[in-house]
């Protein structure tokens, strides 16, 4: 009896870590394709006068995407004759693995979740970090000159711009009282402004600093212009990438919009109140979440590609300059301010 | 418990063969993506402790900083492909000594302090637990360590600044 139980249990447990494992897998190259269609293919192209992709699908080329897609998988998978082949081959599953790990903790819903962590959003920029580990691999394992220059370039931004980004969240743990996600976005569904809890109490309205602290630091972690001098085309080819080709290409590009896609759903669910709509609770949020969640990350993405499209490069000092002696200045003042009222009020 | 324990052995079996493979290894980039997972294998050890919190600082400041700065510095100064020589000298053996001691004295201060003591635990420990320990009981240390560390900080700008 008692050991049929605990097989239940056991199986049980397994069965439900099988399954979620396999629907974030499958949803991180669905919102990689979301974001690389409507924003890099279409939103860009329009904003630059032209079309971009039509025929491919049917309607405003929607199946581009996915036939790049099946086109990388069918490349030969090329190792340069110089390369350290295993740590070559292993760099972009690392930095996929980082992307996989952020989704793990994005709640959709009060009971859509994967899993609820006490520490939530430190464990999200944690894994966040690893990432780096995957692009200093594989500039070095290629063995080019581009390549480790793109990763050393990654490694210094990357590096600079984590700690204006765990700075700007720290505003919201100490008004939400909670480093988990779900807490987080419960508070600001309960919370009131001023007494008055009509529309909860979205975090942007009380830390809009740390939201454009969080904004700008995402970007650079990114490695998105006007940050990307990691990638910069014109100076390193394409820095950390470019001995890449097929599916470990493929990895990264789903790495790099994956994580994007995870970055906009901690903003939206740090600063935008995330799954919840005021007043509807239960069932009915549970059904309702997912919905609301995507049309704030789509609100969130679209401001991080406009900036994308929009500004030239910075140069390194430039890069290092605005993180070290503006953002995390800024960061520090609003946790000050933010403790202050906070045992104020 | 059992289940932990299992665990446990294969996490710390992960992490020998990591640490040897970080000083027998004749390639610097390879002796420092090792000790990646001796340090994540460090991190899975807290957790199976409950600690998620010490945990996830373990992976954002010894994977995420620490090890991204070694890493940095080898690239930066000479990063070799094909290793031509071995990075072992004469003085492998005497690294003995200080091994052999260190493990040695942190053997004994364990087992003297915990020797019998077992952990009861029923859940994770919370991250608010933790924070209350650390700006209650220790409040003091933890300033202390926050002002010498500032001061190693601003020592290293001055080292560094040639003008």
């Amino acid at each position: 009896m008692s050991h049929a139980l605990a097989f239940d249990i056991w199986g049980g447990w397994a069965t439900t870590l099988a399954i979620k494992t396999v629907i974030v897998m499958a949803l991180i190259p669905l919102a990689a394709l979301i974001l690389g269609y409507t924003f890099l293919l279409k939103m860009m192209s329009h904003m630059q006068s032209r079309l971009g992709p039509m025929d491919p699908g049917g309607f405003h080329g929607w199946f581009q995407l996915v036939g790049d897609g099946i086109k990388f998988i069918q490349k030969e998978d090329i190792v340069p004759a110089g390369a350290d082949a295993r740590v070559f081959k292993m760099a972009p599953a690392v930095v996929v693995l980082s992307t996989f790990l952020m989704f793990v903790v994005l709640p959709a819903g009060p009971r859509i979740k994967v899993v609820n962590l006490d520490v939530g959003i430190f464990y999200a920029l944690a894994v966040s970090s690893l990432s780096v580990i995957g692009v200093l691999m594989a500039g070095w394992a290629s063995s080019n000159k581009y390549a480790l220059l793109g990763a050393l370039r990654a490694a210094a931004q990357l590096i600079a711009y984590e700690l204006p980004l765990v700075l700007a969240v720290v505003g919201v743990v100490v008004q939400a009282g909670t480093m988990s996600l779900q807490g987080i976005v419960v508070a600001q569904q309960t919370h009131g402004i001023f007494g008055w809890t009509g529309l909860g109490s979205p975090f942007i309205l009380t830390q809009f600093v740390g939201f454009a602290l969080f904004m700008v630091a995402a970007q650079a972690e990114l490695t998105q212009p006007p940050f990307d001098m990691p990638v910069a085309e014109s100076e390193l080819v394409a820095g950390y990438m470019v001995e890449y080709t097929g599916f470990r290409f493929l990895f990264f590009f789903i790495g790099e919009f994956g994580t994007a896609f995870v970055y906009a759903g901690l903003a939206a669910t740090l600063f935008l109140g995330g799954w919840s709509i005021p007043h509807v609770t239960g069932g009915a949020a549970d059904v309702l979440g997912p919905i609301v969640l995507f049309v704030k990350i789509m609100i969130v993405a679209f401001l991080m590609f406009w900036a994308r499209f929009t500004y030239p490069r910075l140069r390194e000092d430039q890069l290092q300059a605005l993180a070290w002696k503006w953002l995390i200045p800024i960061a520090l003042i609003n946790i000050l301010v933010t403790g202050a009222l906070k045992v104020a009020f | 418990m059992v289940a932990q324990n299992i665990a446990f052995g294969i996490l710390a079996a992960i992490m020998v063969v990591g640490a040897l493979r970080v000083v027998s290894t004749n390639n610097i980039v390879h002796a420092a993506l090792w000790l990646v997972t001796v340090l994540a294998g460090g991190a899975g050890q807290f957790l199976l402790l409950g600690q998620e919190f010490v945990a996830w600082v373990q992976v954002i400041v010894y994977i995420g900083a620490v090890i991204v700065l070694f890493l940095f510095a080898i690239m930066l100064t000479h990063a070799p492909m094909h290793p031509t020589g071995k990075l072992n000298n004469d003085m492998r053996l005497w690294s003995v000594v200080p091994a052999v001691l260190l493990a040695a004295t942190l053997a004994w201060v364990l087992i003297a302090e915990w020797g019998n003591d077992k952990i009861h635990l029923l859940r994770p420990v919370r991250t608010a637990e933790v924070g209350t320990v650390v700006f209650r009981a220790y409040l003091v240390p933890f300033e202390v360590v926050g002002v010498l560390l500032l001061g190693a900080l601003i020592g290293a700008v001055v080292l560094a600044r040639k003008d």
